[in-house]
């Protein structure tokens, strides 16, 4: 019997709250956010899945109660079997699960992302500051009611660009110079071109 | 005549009295040769050594995960090819393998092999890559310039196979693109054939180059119980002496049948990840010599997925059934069944692992990229403490990340 389906079995027996999740792969568990640092504390010490791999964060739609989940994926470096460990988050406002940093160090990081990308928060995380997107970005852009075209926001250090005097655009906004917007942006000037705009293939060279 | 020295009794001379320090922090990158790419390290040092290290990533975050949920999955495929940007065709193969997984998908044996050698080739070209950059790191130019004849030979092939030397784009869902072209396994044959000696000869400009074992030996030690609490993944987990490596303990793509062995290091240090890096090479020449050697033949799609791989060029222009096919599959996307998988493959740079949820249909509702790259990385702030600034430029050029992977 494989070494991940016997854990579960364990893991079903000594938490009530623990219940086998849908999988169409590997052995996977749905864990109340109040054990799930015990859990898998005890995959980890008991059961030899001593990996942490991923950490996952998933928004299942604005109307979806719970919202958030968070999914571990855990590799046993001995048996290589992997196995799910899924928690969801209750408050769907505020959602916050248990830091697993305690356990790994590769946490952390994992889990910055995830709030990074999803607004979860982990309690008893050391250093829970975004990690892709920059401080003091405002949105969630995993979160399933943010546009793909992205949201106008104030670049990350105003300062810079006073003092520098570039002429910086804020990155993605809109789709981008290159995603069509009718009406917004003409694409043609939008694209890239030689500093010396004063002539191209539809304006003649000046003298010639 | 006696010269005159500044220290008149310099024998003498208090080297070991108290001075006042300050710390100084240190930015380094995203702009610097050394950080292959756009890393920022956030550094506080005491006079040379570091007491802090903290990586700041994202500078290349392009939102990868959140455009998958916003195309069908065949449309991804050429997302995947910016991950790790060093070894295109391993991401395809490990993308498409997730989303078969997904659909339980089994494709023929030839396309398997194909993906195979294509996905070993890949390894040879990011090793090399690697191999050419972190010698530059340390001072060795001549191996990069090396490296780069080699790998750009790779890069022909590659052009020959998939009409692209960089963005590949190769694996389809449920196949690859196209099947291989006549002539093509031999040109690689021969590749393997002189490069085995060139590979040789580039390993010796610095297995035992003294400027190199000074500058690697005992740099960056990574204990195995720091290697797996991090999460690393492949050449840089291996080189901390656990043997774990997925074509072996998890076998995809039929890797069960070839012969090859897993590298291993003793030490973990800068050294040992460059050693085991090498005779990696030498594995994937080994694996893909045997793939070659057995090509199975047969179709390289799985001809029988019908709403997963669209049909045949000259059968969509015939046929009014592969036409529709054709249409629904563009306009609707592979179709999927409801549910959620997670699989690794072992890229070049570590286990680079896709976890799907989908509800039905042709859009993940969730990709999540698991990024070898990031996880790597996020050892930095523990290993760069108490190293010396250049002892950093080496650390970097032995975890051998690539941004695109890393950010996403």
């Amino acid at each position: 019997m494989p070494k991940a389906l016997d854990a579960i079995a364990a893991l079903k027996g000594k938490w009530v709250g623990v219940t086998d999740r849908a999988s169409l792969d590997e052995a996977a568990v749905n864990v109340p956010a109040s054990n799930l640092v015990e859990v898998l504390k005890h995959l980890r010490d008991e059961h030899g899945f001593d990996m942490l791999v991923d950490i996952a964060g998933v928004d299942w739609s604005l109307a979806a109660t719970p919202r958030f989940t968070v999914v571990y994926h855990l590799l046993s470096t001995t048996s290589h079997e992997y196995v799910r460990v899924a928690t969801n988050c209750a408050d769907d406002a505020a959602p916050e699960v248990p830091s697993a940093s305690g356990l790994w160090h590769g946490a952390n990081w994992h889990e910055r992302e995830a709030f990074d990308m999803f607004g979860i928060r982990f309690s008893g995380h050391p250093d829970l500051r975004r990690i892709l997107m920059w401080d003091g970005y405002p949105h969630f852009p995993l979160r399933k009611d943010f546009p793909l075209s992205g949201v106008d926001t104030d670049l990350p250090d105003k300062e810079v660009v006073a003092e520098t005097k570039t002429n910086a655009i804020a990155a993605p906004m809109a789709g981008g110079p290159f995603v069509a917007s009718p009406g917004e942006i003409n694409l043609t000037d939008a694209e890239p071109t030689a500093k010396d705009e004063s002539w191209n293939e539809r304006r003649p060279k000046p003298g010639a | 005549m006696p010269v005159e020295h500044i220290f008149p009794d310099s024998a003498s001379r208090d080297t070991q009295g108290e001075f006042e320090t300050e710390k100084m922090s240190l930015s380094m990158g995203p702009s610097h040769p050394s950080t292959h790419g756009v890393l920022r390290l956030q550094m506080e040092l005491d006079g040379e050594i570091v007491t802090k290290a903290d990586p700041v990533v994202g500078y290349l975050h392009r939102g990868d995960e959140k455009i998958a949920e916003n195309m069908t999955y065949n449309q991804f495929v050429p997302y995947t090819d910016r991950l790790d940007y060093l070894a295109p065709l391993a991401n395809n193969m490990a993308y498409s393998i997730a989303v078969e997984k997904l659909a339980k998908l089994e494709v023929p044996p030839r396309c398997q092999a194909i993906r195979v050698i294509t996905a070993e080739m890949a390894r040879i070209s990011a090793h090399l890559m690697g191999l050419g950059a972190f010698g530059i790191d340390v001072g060795a130019w001549t191996v990069f310039l090396y490296s780069f004849t080699e790998r750009e030979k790779l890069y022909k092939l590659f052009e020959e196979l998939t009409g692209a030397r960089f963005t590949t784009s190769y694996a389809r869902i449920g196949g690859v693109a196209r099947d291989i072209p006549a002539g093509w396994t031999d040109r690689v044959d021969a590749f393997c054939d002189q490069f085995l000696p060139m590979l040789e000869e580039i390993l010796s400009l610095l297995t035992r180059n003294k400027i190199f074992t000074d500058r690697t030996f005992g740099i960056g030690v990574i204990s195995k119980e720091d290697a797996i609490s991090y999460g690393l993944t492949g050449p840089n987990l291996r080189a901390s002496g656990v043997a774990l490596d997925l074509r072996k303990d998890k076998p995809y793509s039929g890797y069960e049948q070839y012969d090859f062995d897993v590298a291993v290091g003793t030490q973990g240090d800068a050294y040992d990840r460059y050693l085991v890096r090498g005779e990696e090479m030498r594995q994937s020449v080994r694996i893909i010599k045997q793939a070659i050697a057995k090509l199975p033949g047969g179709k390289w799609y799985a001809e029988d997925a019908k709403r997963i791989f669209a049909p045949p060029k000259d059968k969509i222009l015939t046929s009014m059934e592969e036409l529709i096919q054709n249409f629904m599959l563009v306009t609707e996307g592979p179709q999927m069944p409801a549910g959620e998988v997670y699989f690794e493959a072992e890229n070049p740079k570590g286990a680079l692992g896709f976890y799907v949820v989908s509800k039905g249909g042709g859009v993940p509702w969730r990709l999540k990229i698991r990024a070898p790259s990031f996880c790597n990385l996020s050892i930095l702030p523990k290993v760069c403490v108490g190293a010396m600034v250049s002892d950093v430029v080496s650390i970097l050029g032995s975890l051998d990340f690539v941004m695109g992977e890393c950010d996403r």
